[in-house]
């Protein structure tokens, strides 16, 4: 590989320890991810997409391979990442702007250097004016685009997103989708990002990751060849090769029933 | 108009109170009616005043007694796996035994004065305490953690940022239960052996036949736990504003 590699997984699996015997969520995982680069992976429910995230942060232990970042090998939670999950999961306890900045707090970097970033980062997410709001008072799309801000606001070099629009509707999942291209197009920022949808996948990734059922495998990574800013509503011709090839692949593994 | 609601509905019920004794002829040693209780109560103040203080002394201090050592047991507790295989079993023991049936001991031990009444408060609040602080400290979602480490949060971040604030509903809710069972707690303590007190004092007047008066000293005894009560739910809405709005809220959309 190329020496832009920012991300390498070699060979890595992941057996969990179960009551009911060993588990293996993953194996024979072998990506290599440029920086800047836009990779999303999807596959079945189970087949290990979460674990390689957390495996990729250092928040969950590898059981074989090796995963490098930037050269160095993980072995414990690295910090040089932003991470957007399912849940929005902002702390109650702290406003809008607060939880965007507890992500500089919890660093220990300077508070007034980030807050004008944060608020322009709110500001840009459609967020202003809900700086001194508490979570509870939004919406679950505007909360995940709290978390979203969150993820982003140290500038970090990679952004990890497992299912970041899992539970939103499909109005606020498409308007979140551009946003991410938005920022990603701004920044460059090398980004992991896990779907259940193969549309959004094609949307926003420079390859895409297809997985086999649980023990996941990779059974193939897309080259998705179309050009930025692309858009949901007016798609071309190639986007619809695209989707269609990773369902015949999802048909293939017995993910989706043959119809 | 809906903040008045159980004011009317307590009128109702000592209007009530009142109008059947009347119509019973009730005796007034057996049940007396309520203007009665109330005049008793304006009568006996200074008394009822002078006891109630002793209990609320007693009642308190076992109170801050068992929230000072609750809360670090139940941190201990949440930190440590071996720490709570060695002290989890013996609390379990210890929430079991009848902590009314102690009372008696502790009056073998410290005699009548304010010590044995400040333990069983202490033991009546201890154990609500720990259990919810100690769940609250375990609800954290293992997301936040990941979160929180994804941040590089020490051991003591992610403790003081994340896992304390999330407990604090919880926390609140055990305090909030303690503090109704105090009163009771200091009550037991003063029935076992005990010269001062609204305890004694409804054990005196029970044995002479005061019912009035010993019905002022229960409304006594329900004033102090209820404000009580009303002072810590006040710390809690001070303390954890976003808790309490989001129950305000919730309760809002109900009515
Ligand atoms: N902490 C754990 N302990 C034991 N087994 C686990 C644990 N986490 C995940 N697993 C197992 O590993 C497998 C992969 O889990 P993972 O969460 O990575 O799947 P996923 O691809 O993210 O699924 P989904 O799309 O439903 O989120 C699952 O079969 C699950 O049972
Ligand atoms: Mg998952």
């Amino acid at each position: 590989m190329a020496d832009d590699t920012y991300i390498r997984l070699d060979n890595v699996g992941k057996v969990y320890p179960s009551k009911a015997g060993p588990v293996e969520a993953c194996g024979e995982v072998n990506l290599a991810i440029r920086r800047s680069e836009f990779i999303a992976i999807v596959g079945p429910s189970g087949c290990g997409k979460t674990t390689i995230l957390k495996m990729v942060a250092g928040l969950q232990p590898y059981t074989s391979g090796t995963i490098t970042v930037d050269g160095r090998r993980v072995d414990g939670p690295h910090t040089d990442l932003g991470i957007v999950f399912q849940d929005a999961i902002l702390l109650d306890w702290r406003n809008i702007l607060d939880n965007v900045m507890l992500q500089v707090d919890i660093r220990g970097l300077d508070r007034a250097a980030y807050e004008p970033v944060a608020r322009h980062l709110l500001a840009s997410t459609g967020l202003a004016g809900f700086e001194k709001h508490r979570p509870f008072e939004l919406s679950g799309g505007m909360r995940q685009r709290a978390s979203i801000c969150r993820a982003l606001v140290h500038d970090p070099p990679l952004l990890l997103m497992d299912e970041p629009f899992g539970a939103l509707d499909a109005l606020t999942r498409e308007q979140i989708a551009m946003d991410i291209q938005r920022v990603w197009m701004e920044k460059r920022k090398t980004a992991l990002f896990i779907t259940h949808s193969i549309p959004e996948a094609v949307l926003l990734a420079d390859r895409v990751v297809v997985m086999s059922p649980r023990p996941g495998r990779i059974v193939e990574i897309l080259d998705i060849d179309l050009p930025r800013p692309r858009r949901l509503d007016r798609v071309p011709e190639r986007f619809n090769e695209y989707t269609g090839r990773i369902r015949e692949i999802f048909r293939a593994t017995g993910v989706l029933a043959m119809d | 108009m809906i903040r008045l609601a159980p004011f009317f509905g307590i009128l109702v019920f000592l209007a009530a109170w009142e109008v059947l004794v009347h119509l019973f002829k009730v005796p007034a040693y057996l049940m007396p009616p309520p203007t009665k209780v109330f005049g008793t109560f304006v009568q006996e103040f200074p008394k009822l005043l002078f006891h109630g203080w002793i209990t609320t002394y007693e009642m308190l201090l076992g109170y801050l007694l068992a929230v000072v050592i609750a809360v670090p047991l139940a941190i201990g507790i949440t930190s440590s796996n071996r720490f709570d295989r060695f002290i989890t079993p013996q609390l379990l023991f210890f929430q079991v035994v009848p902590k009314v049936a102690i009372a008696p001991l502790f009056l073998v031990w410290f005699g009548v004065g304010t010590t044995p009444k400040v333990l069983v408060a202490f033991l009546i609040s201890f154990f609500p305490i720990v259990i919810d602080a100690a769940v609250g400290l375990r609800s954290m979602s293992s997301e936040m953690n990941d979160l929180a480490r994804s941040m590089g949060a020490t051991r003591w971040q992610l403790f003081a940022r994340f896992r304390l604030p999330t407990s604090l509903p919880y926390l609140f809710s055990g305090l909030k239960v303690a503090a109704t069972l105090a009163v009771a707690g200091a009550v037991v303590g003063e029935f076992v052996g005990a010269d001062k007190g609204l305890g004694y004092l409804l054990l005196v007047t029970n044995s002479n036949m005061e019912t009035a008066l010993m019905f002022a000293t229960i409304v006594a005894l329900t004033i102090i736990g209820l404000v009580f009560f009303y002072i810590v739910e006040f710390l809690e809405a001070f303390l954890i504003p976003w808790h309490v709005t989001h129950r305000v809220r919730e309760g809002a959309g109900t009515m």
